[in-house]
């Protein structure tokens, strides 16, 4: 090997993503130090580490009920949404990347716009049409409610995964015999997998970090964890610990995803697909 | 790949039609018929014409919040375009730091929106914040709820703290395909370090730039819970961006006339920028 010696630019290199990620840290480091105070402990005495830790704050959102259903609001309609989107994706995107037919390019070009809608634009309409389908307040709603974004997107990522399967790889199964379903279920799906759990991963970010949609269309049965975090200012003022315990508790879904498709997103974002 | 003309491929699409459609087309449908509606109340609807559009495209208030949006948009790609190629170009090849850089960087990316702006609520508070307590102790006088620029500066740090790990992540992902032997040829010829980005990393990057740049730009335009969440768009109306001004002007006001008439100014501004966008990556795929 060689050993030449490295310019010092190089060898700082390692510098940069450094102070990037402390800058990328510690203000989750605040919020978490915050989640372990009492709230007369972080209005009071300003230090850099909880002095008397506490588990108080988590120990109200595992006891209350309106602040851990929640949390378990949020992950079903994100679980729905993810698996309604990639669902409708997947045949949407093959018919994209095999086929040509009338209209196709247009179709495609305006789903990608819903993509590109600012939610705000639809926000009050959308309260009005579930209204009207007496759907407000339940996980379906918010969930339908994300497709507007994650669908296209769904369909973009996925197309890009299908058209790098080469085409005779399906005329081989059909002369083999397969039927279409057979043949995208056994076959085609398996070749695509790592394109699924992309697709899969950007819905339920996208579905998770949504808050202007998800609290529009719930009151009290669905509402969002995130929503719950709007309404902690009680007549004693703003529980700042519990608040942070709630922010903390939302950032552990998304971590643990993180976690499990670190591999994928690169080659996620290499398709620059998102 | 050549496709074949196949006009049955429609109900493979019909799935996502119907779904998109009930989630966009009905909902849009809602928004045209009032921006061109007025009502006293009772459900009685009147033609009211281009009154509503002409009443936006003639409010001061509409023209503030586009330039405030648009300078908004421009800070944070200037800032986070640049700081995004340098932490790419910097990030480690290979080893145990790879999945470490590529977790801890996209954390921010999975945090709820508003949890990302109660972070920097929080963070950036004189009283009980690390960044205000920071920044106060320095004896600058900071306050966001107060000062304008202050409230400007956080939202922008905020954002950049937010989102400049897509930048990275994108041009890092663009970095890792582009093959070893092209750095030894560069290495045999005695390039410069400079020469190799300009002439190897850039050209390779550009692709994942050009849609870097433009997911920065649209989401930046649409921000909404972020700005609302640390500054609820004051202090005056200093951070009002569009959507939050349409958001307060329909659910808060409920303006629904010229609600609807912003709502559509809007959805056009975004449907040419998407066009914008779809052009230029049709065109840089068929290039290859």
């Amino acid at each position: 090997m060689m050993t030449n010696k490295q310019p010092l630019s190089q060898r700082l290199s390692w510098l940069v993503p450094t102070i990037y990620i402390v800058f990328l840290l510690l203000p989750i480091y605040w919020l978490v130090n915050m989640s372990f105070k009492e709230t007369s402990e972080i209005l009071g005495a300003f230090s850099l580490w909880p002095q008397n830790p506490t588990l108080g704050n988590y120990r109200v959102i595992f006891t209350d009920p309106s602040w851990y259903s929640g949390y378990i609001n949020s992950i079903i309609y994100v679980v729905l949404n993810t698996v309604i989107s990639v669902t409708v994706a997947l045949p949407a995107a093959y018919a994209f990347s095999r086929y040509r037919f009338l209209g196709d390019k247009h179709l495609f070009f305006w789903l990608l716009t819903n993509r590109m809608a600012p939610p705000a634009v639809f926000a009050l309409p959308f309260f009005q049409l579930y209204s009207a389908f007496g759907l407000i307040d339940t996980h379906i709603a918010v969930a339908i409610a994300h497709c507007l974004f994650n669908v296209p997107l769904a369909v973009w990522i996925l197309e890009g995964f299908m058209s790098g399967v080469p085409k005779e790889i399906d005329e081989t199964a059909y002369i083999d015999g397969y039927s279409f379903p057979r043949f995208f279920a056994k076959i085609f799906v398996p070749l695509i997998a790592s394109g699924i759990g992309v697709a899969a991963f950007f819905c339920f970010m996208f579905s998770w970090v949504e808050l202007l949609l998800a609290r529009t269309l719930t009151t009290t049965d669905a509402k969002p964890i995130a929503a719950t975090m709007t309404r902690t200012i009680s007549a004693s003022g703003l529980d700042w610990g519990v608040l942070a315990a709630a922010g903390v508790l939302t950032i552990i879904p998304g971590a643990l995803v993180i976690y499990f498709v670190r591999n994928y997103i690169a080659k996620g974002f290499a398709l620059g697909r998102v | 790949m050549e496709k074949t003309w196949n006009n049955k491929a429609w109900f493979m699409v019909l799935p996502v039609l119907v779904l998109v459609a009930f989630s966009a087309v009905i909902p849009l449908m809602t928004v045209v018929n009032y921006s061109v509606q007025d009502t006293f109340g009772n459900n009685e609807f009147f033609w009211a014409g281009t009154d509503w559009f002409l009443e936006v495209l003639e409010s001061d208030r509409f023209w503030d919040a586009l330039t405030r949006n648009l300078i908004f948009s421009a800070i944070i790609l200037a800032i986070e375009i640049p700081l995004g190629i340098v932490i790419a170009l910097n990030m480690p090849k290979k080893g145990i730091g790879v999945p470490i850089c590529l977790v801890l960087m996209a954390l921010p990316l999975l945090i709820p929106w508003n949890v990302v702006g109660t972070i920097w609520q929080v963070f950036g508070r004189v009283d009980i914040g690390l960044l205000g307590r920071a920044v106060a102790s320095l004896g600058i006088n900071y306050n966001y709820v107060q000062n304008p620029i202050d409230a400007w500066v956080t939202l922008i740090i905020m954002d950049v703290w937010h989102w400049t790990s897509l930048v990275v992540l994108l041009c890092y992902a663009g970095l890792v395909s582009i093959p070893d032997a092209y750095y030894q040829a560069a290495k045999i010829d005695g390039a410069s370090r400079w020469s190799v980005f300009r002439y190897i990393q850039l050209p390779k990057m550009k692709r994942v730039l050009l849609i870097a740049f433009l997911l920065r730009f649209m989401d930046s335009f649409m921000i909404y819970t972020e700005p609302f969440v640390v500054t609820g768009g004051g202090p005056g109306n200093s951070t009002t961006f569009l959507s939050i001004d349409l958001v307060k002007m329909a659910i808060g006001q409920f303006d629904l006339g010229p609600a609807a008439a912003l709502s559509i100014i809007y959805f056009l501004i975004i449907l040419l920028l998407s066009w914008i966008f779809y052009t230029v990556m049709t065109t840089s795929d068929a290039q290859g």
